[in-house]
């Protein structure tokens, strides 16, 4: 079995920074927004190297959103930088009318998402944004599981022609991608081969999901690991035939069941070849404060729920 | 070809004044036949859109997107459609005879301005208010960031100012210096529950544009197109200055059809056919009906 192993722990908001900063090098019409996070969102580097196109709209998300589209409007490419819920919820209205309603060709990048953010509590740990996103029409949704992968899907969206919504977080987490991939929108990354199970996972939990399937190799389990990436448009090829040959399915996402990553596979499951699946996910609920580890294990979005779910879905074959 | 007329020569306001009735025309035609639309609004505003699509803006020839060296209008209070629609195509950016078409299944003229359908002359959909000012202010830091001096132009109805999302709009085209943006507010006083200041008094709203730190032009007379033009060669005339410029343009909703005047009532009915008969004698035709 493949294995994966880190040297160095990074936050995946580090890697947008990453990307937005080269992107300021190479990308004359990208321009960037903040909403009074600029320490947060690590747009620093772009700040500092291309002040006259970065705009502090303060504490209006509202209007950033606006403003956004506005600057497509004479050919720039928008980046949004604020946390995941100012960039989803509290907007919705801005995005779907003025954004994805009028096609503009907004990124809308989004921090600090799930329950990670830790400390601050339910207010700032949004769990239902994947699914306000997903649902606009002509949304891409990205969740990238390490710093590499973040860079390369900052860079990735800039050449794509339309609104995106980029969602990373706010903890270290290993680094266990390449560093030159190449992102494809819309294309699953197959992280391991295996027969028994499929855990399809996104964003913080790939990594997650990888632990798991070490441990489950041990107990003689073969699990196969896809790293998805883009939650919209989906990568139903990678997923069923995937479950064409282990014939049941664990989706693991840091976000609501409803409205999630797991309800997306569901649908082309049902569609296509009706498969037995387990959910990892929060349960319609809303977080609380703690640190991100124990959040993450008491809301049972670790390698040890996923291991208890590959092993309830192999027994209902 | 440039689309505008030079402000230095007298423009011929006879012939503006007659394409206003004709637009009165339009859309109350419009509003009838799906019986449904805001002829209102639409009304009170046609004076306004005729001078500024004919006069006021500098305009290519065409569409584009992008709008690169000419100036650009965003409608905010997007439920007057009618008079948009009828001024863009009298403009030349779409068949007169697709008015034909308004709020019908399958057509490019949406119940509210979209660019979903592709319609020429549409940069931004509206209809769900208190948008338009944020998405005008980042067009006109794009012409900044392009060296195209060329201006934007936005209108935003007096009742859509109680969005909040405006006054985050308006504290930020001043703090950040958007001096190439001229913001209009059609003060009709009225919205759909009735007068705005029984619904919900916002005070003086100049004053509130002043304390933002705006320059603010008052045309008393909204309905009439002299006024129109002095009042936006005045605005325009302010812009590059560092501030950005509001307008506050007085107008009558439901102007030029006497029943339609005076009342709320209008916002967002359409009339019946003895109405219409009644409100089209008292606009006759001047350069023929789609």
């Amino acid at each position: 079995m493949k294995t994966y192993t880190y040297t160095e722990k990074k936050d995946t908001r580090s890697g947008f920074g990453a990307g937005l900063a080269e992107l300021g090098r190479t990308n004359p019409n990208v321009v960037a927004l903040c909403a009074d996070l600029v320490g947060s969102l690590k747009m620093d580097t772009f700040i500092e190297e291309n002040p006259e196109r970065f705009f502090q709209v303060g504490i209006a998300e509202a209007n950033m959103m606006g403003i956004a589209a506005g600057l497509t409007i004479g050919g720039k490419i928008p980046f949004t930088g604020t946390f995941a819920n100012f960039s989803t919820g509290r907007v919705y209205d801005q995005i779907r009318q003025s954004i994805a309603y009028s096609g503009k060709n907004v990124k809308i990048c989004a921090s600090h998402a799930g329950l990670t953010l830790g400390e601050d509590g339910a207010t700032h740990q949004i769990l239902e944004d994947i699914g306000l996103m997903k649902m606009l029409p002509g949304m891409v949704v990205i969740n990238p599981c390490d710093y590499n992968q973040t860079k390369a899907a900052t860079l990735a969206i800039a050449e794509h022609n339309g609104p995106v919504y980029l969602r990373f977080g706010r903890p270290s987490v290993p680094i266990f991608t390449s560093v030159d991939q190449k992102f494809e929108i819309g294309k699953a990354v197959k992280m391991t081969e295996g027969n028994d199970v499929t855990i399809v996972a996104t964003g913080h939990l790939v990594w997650e999901a990888l632990e798991a399937s070490k441990a489950l190799f041990e107990e003689g389990i073969s699990a196969e690991v896809i790293n998805i990436h883009t939650i919209k448009p989906l990568d139903e090829e990678a997923i069923l035939n995937s479950v064409a040959k282990t014939r049941c399915i664990v989706t693991a996402e840091e976000h609501n069941y409803l409205g999630g990553l797991g309800e997306s596979v569901s649908r082309v499951l049902a569609l296509n070849n009706p498969t037995p699946q387990e959910f990892v996910a929060t349960n319609d609920t809303f977080g609380e404060s703690g640190t991100p580890a124990q959040l993450m294990e008491k809301y049972g979005l670790n390698s040890t729920a996923i291991i208890k779910k590959a092993k309830t879905v192999i027994g209902r074959k | 070809m440039r689309l505008k007329s030079n402000s230095l020569n007298m423009p011929n306001t006879q012939q503006l004044k007659d394409l206003t009735i004709q637009v009165r025309r339009d859309i109350l035609r419009m509003v009838h036949k799906v019986n449904s639309g805001h002829p209102g609004g639409s009304l009170g505003c046609a004076e306004f859109f005729v001078a500024l699509y004919n006069e006021i803006m500098d305009r290519n020839e065409g569409f584009n997107m992008d709008g690169i060296e000419e100036d650009l209008f965003f409608l905010s209070n997007g439920h007057i459609s009618p008079v948009y629609y009828s001024v863009l195509a009298r403009s030349g950016y779409f068949p007169v005879k697709e008015l034909n078409t308004f709020r019908l299944i399958n057509s490019r003229l949406q119940g509210h301005p979209t660019t979903h359908e592709g319609l020429p002359g549409i940069r931004i959909a509206s209809g769900s208010l208190g948008q338009g000012m944020s998405v005008a202010i980042g067009a006109a830091q794009a012409k900044k960031l392009n060296n195209d001096s060329h201006l934007i132009y936005s209108l935003h109805g007096d009742g859509e100012l109680q969005e909040g999302q405006n006054w985050e709009a308006i504290m930020y085209a001043s703090a950040k210096k958007v001096d190439n943006l001229i913001a209009t507010v059609d003060l009709n006083g009225k919205q759909i529950d009735g007068a705005t200041d029984d619904v919900l008094a916002m005070g003086n709203i100049k004053a509130k544009f002043e304390a933002f730190d705006w320059t603010v032009v008052e045309i008393k007379e909204g309905n009439d197109i002299d006024a129109i033009l002095k009042g936006m060669a005045e605005a325009k005339s302010k812009t590059g200055q560092g501030k950005p410029v509001c307008v506050l343009l007085e107008t009558m909703m439901g102007n030029g059809v006497d029943f339609m005047m005076h009342t709320h009532a209008w916002h967002g009915k359409a009339p019946n056919d003895e109405q219409l008969a009644s409100a089209l004698s008292q606009n006759p035709e001047t350069l023929g009906d789609y």
